[in-house]
């Protein structure tokens, strides 16, 4: 390999020669867009190329464990999506979203508390789309979104595509922190910046693993009513808390300043990719508009096969199983984290698929992940969850897809890395990586 | 080849930090040697591999792996004891090559100018005191410096230190990747990568591809196109040209390298040439130097492959 070594100020060696052209390898360079820039997959992207293959235990993606779903009785209904509504299900459909689904989709809200009509519901290619469509509607380039410190990467990643300046506001482990929130929101509107919305993740949070308490829920609402600020619900893990009821959803406070999404991927299977979005008339309309120009319309196939899941399959059955399923793996990362571990400290979540870790002071994740990788143990460095590179100091353990005992291998081999990178750390004095903005997470289909 | 043609199994993927990288080659490989009728498979390092390549009996197999057990030689010494021909290096010249002081020293003792180095494990560090250490480091070699792993590829882990407090951020860049760091001295001047191929009539070198960055040339310059511009051939005069691709020669012999290399080089204001390091599975991707070296010498890269592959069955 061939390093730089032209230091500041100086200039390289002569070349005199041929005047060959140089190439940048890439004829369209001068043609991409501005918010196309932060693209560029980064080399700690790259070592998750290692994460799928059997010898590593993964603790980095974000897949559901899916071997638990009744494979014979899909079949069934995929057979019969094709055999009784094949013309149907292979057509384009509504661009808002076939009617019947979008009517079971309100059964499975009211869970949380929510009460809305169909025409409220907009189906979008998982709930990704719908957070696509919410910032395409309402951001414009350097426009302020405020994000709980730390966010999903995969949200971090729409709201720099469209080139949105994200504001962290810190969470504990009750949630995001009203008097936190006020403060952030204060400081804005002294500084003459427009807040467009707010984005949390209330239950379970990816990656922090906390719910925003009951309790602070309508501090929040009330806070986000006086500064004039949409609230952005993602809700992707609400069902699959370990213990007691579901926490009320923010919009069952608020039909008209919040905008809810919700997903198919956690409680059912994430291939299907139909999620939606629960949004104000007008704002609806927006997204229909914005939904049909982007994709025409949702999957009529996937759309038929949910909703012929839910009217014919026990949905909420399997969403227990998938809570059982989950505790375990829960339970197995936090004790192996307190068996092997002890120095580092943890939330313990009480559903969903996340613990983040507090790493001992001085250590940095993004700089350890390579050691990791060696040890064949992979997670995801905390630097992908901020949008200014800060987060280092912690990493997220998924517990979704691993067995119990590959996680307590895992978070074995964890323990080792952390106590060599502690001994270089030691060695050669505190030191943190630079945040250089590119994207430090893995794809969707990282085990 | 037709139906004639010898059954191909590329090797890519493995364990190592670069797997991403070495997928990458192998499907670019492959997909070239397909374009003229070449046919291949690619296989990963993996459990199934042994069985793979025993029942498959394929008449050559070609590793594009890069990183531990690919490149260090032993996936090479598997391949030979399972009786298959290989296309490259062979597993001693393989390891020899793979670590960086080594390669240099025996370069060195070639006649070729290599910048000096000193190459230290972790280990050390903790019994002697890194900053004693550190210290003696840059009195001894001066600054700038480069600090990389003494294995591995892809600029990873690499980092120049141009002032004394970089050196110990730049340490545990290092030690993330390999527990040994070869620290050297940086050689101002310009950057350029000769490939050399031997396709049956002995090492030619292809043109230099000379890289020009807007920062290090490191992962990020390497495989996102734009940052890096490169020129090939490179801009030399005749002359320096000449040299480098006889510097690459050298290396390439010194080291007892077979059929295919790369050795990245640096050329002085004063037209010195001085050895970096070699590889043994060189780059491959949409991005990487080789292919480009070798579109620049006027070769179809399906029609280079398969020469390889030629060579290596008639050898």
């Amino acid at each position: 390999m061939i390093e730089r070594i032209v230091p500041a100020g100086e200039t390289a060696g002569p070349p005199t020669s041929s005047a060959a052209a140089g190439t940048r390898l890439d004829p369209w360079l001068g043609a991409y867009a501005q918010r196309t820039h932060g693209m560029r997959a980064s080399e700690i992207r790259a070592l998750f190329a290692v994460a799928n293959r059997p010898e590593v235990v993964s603790l980095a993606g974000g897949m559901p464990y899916l071997d638990g779903l009744p494979l014979d009785v899909l079949s069934d209904v995929a057979s019969r999506v094709v055999s009784q509504r094949g013309l149907q299900a292979l057509q384009y459909g509504s661009g808002q979203g076939d009617v019947t689904l979008r009517e079971q989709i309100l059964d499975v809200m009211r869970l949380e508390g929510i009460d809305a009509h169909p025409d409220d519901v907009v189906v979008t290619t998982g709930s990704q789309q719908a957070l696509d469509l919410v910032t395409r509607i309402f951001i414009d380039p350097g426009d302020v979104v405020v994000a709980e410190a730390p966010s999903y990467v995969g949200a971090l990643g729409v709201f720099r595509a469209y080139q949105a300046d994200v504001v962290h506001t810190p969470i504990d482990e009750h949630g995001l922190v009203p008097a936190a929130l006020e403060e952030t929101l204060a400081s804005l509107a002294a500084a003459g910046r427009r807040v467009k919305f707010l984005y949390t993740v209330p239950n379970f949070h990816n990656p922090a693993g906390v719910s925003l308490s009951t309790e602070r829920r309508p501090a929040v609402l009330a806070i986000a009513r006086r500064y004039g600020m949409l609230v952005l619900e993602d809700n992707p893990y609400g069902l699959l808390g370990f213990e007691g009821e579901p926490r009320p959803a923010i919009r069952s406070m608020d039909d008209e300043g919040v905008l809810y999404l919700g997903s198919f991927s956690k409680t059912f299977a994430p291939g299907y990719r139909v999620g939606w979005v629960v949004a104000p008339h007008a704002v609806r309309e927006k997204l229909v508009l914005a939904s049909e120009s982007a994709i025409l319309c949702p999957s009529s196939a996937s759309q038929i096969a949910i909703s012929t899941y839910l009217s014919t399959c026990d949905w909420q059955g399997q969403i227990k199983s998938y809570r059982e399923l989950y505790r375990e793996r829960r339970d197995a990362t936090v004790s192996a984290l307190a068996e092997h571990l002890p120095e580092a400290s943890w939330n313990v979540p009480d559903g969903g698929f996340y613990v983040w870790v507090k790493l001992p002071d001085g250590l940095d994740s993004k700089d350890m992940l390579p050691r990791a990788v060696t040890a064949r143990v992979a997670y995801v460095p905390g630097t992908a969850f901020y949008y200014d590179g800060g987060g280092a100091s912690h990493m997220r353990l998924s517990y979704c897809f691993p067995t119990p005992e590959r996680i307590r291998e895992g978070v074995r081999r964890l323990a080792s890395v952390v106590a060599g990178e502690r001994e270089l750390v030691e060695l050669f004095g505190t030191t943190s990586s630079i945040p250089d903005g590119v994207v430090d997470a893995p794809g969707p289909d990282i085990s | 080849m037709g139906a004639a043609s010898p059954r191909v199994v590329i090797l890519a993927g493995g364990l190592s930090h670069e797997r991403d990288v070495s997928l990458r080659s192998g499907r670019r490989v492959a997909e070239a040697l397909r374009s003229v009728g070449v046919d291949v498979s690619i296989h990963d390092v993996d459990a199934d591999l042994v069985p793979a390549l025993t029942e498959l009996r394929p008449d050559l197999v070609w590793p594009l792996l890069h990183g531990t057990s690919g490149e260090d030689g032993s996936v090479r010494d598997v391949v030979q004891l399972l009786g298959l021909p290989l296309l490259g290096t062979g597993p001693r010249e393989s390891r020899v090559a793979w670590s960086k002081p080594i390669a240099k020293t025996v370069v060195s003792r070639a006649g070729l100018r290599t910048p000096d180095f000193v190459t230290l494990p972790q280990s050390l560090f903790r019994e002697l005191g890194a900053s004693r250490v550190l210290a003696a480091l840059v009195a001894r070699l001066g600054l700038p410096l480069v600090v990389k792993p003494s294995r591995g590829g892809s600029a990873l882990g690499v980092n120049l230190v141009t002032s004394a407090d970089e050196l110990p951020r730049a340490m545990v860049d290092c030690f993330a990747y390999s527990d040994t760091a070869l620290i050297e001295r940086a050689v101002i001047g310009t950057e350029v990568a000769v490939s050399v191929v031997d396709t049956g009539s002995g090492p030619t070198a292809l043109p230099a591809v000379e890289i020009v960055t807007d920062g290090p040339y490191d992962y990020d310059a390497r495989y996102n196109p734009g940052r890096t511009e490169y020129f090939a051939p490179a801009r030399l005069s005749a002359a320096l040209a000449a040299e480098v691709a006889a510097v690459a020669v050298t290396a390439h012999q010194a080291l007892g390298l077979v059929r295919i290399s790369r050795t990245d080089l640096i050329v002085t204001a004063s037209g010195e040439v001085q050895f970096l390091e070699v590889n043994v599975a060189p780059g491959m991707t949409e991005t990487s130097l080789l292919p480009q070296a070798a579109e620049a010498a006027g070769h179809n890269l399906g029609d280079l492959y398969r020469s390889l592959v030629r060579a290596s069955l008639a050898a």
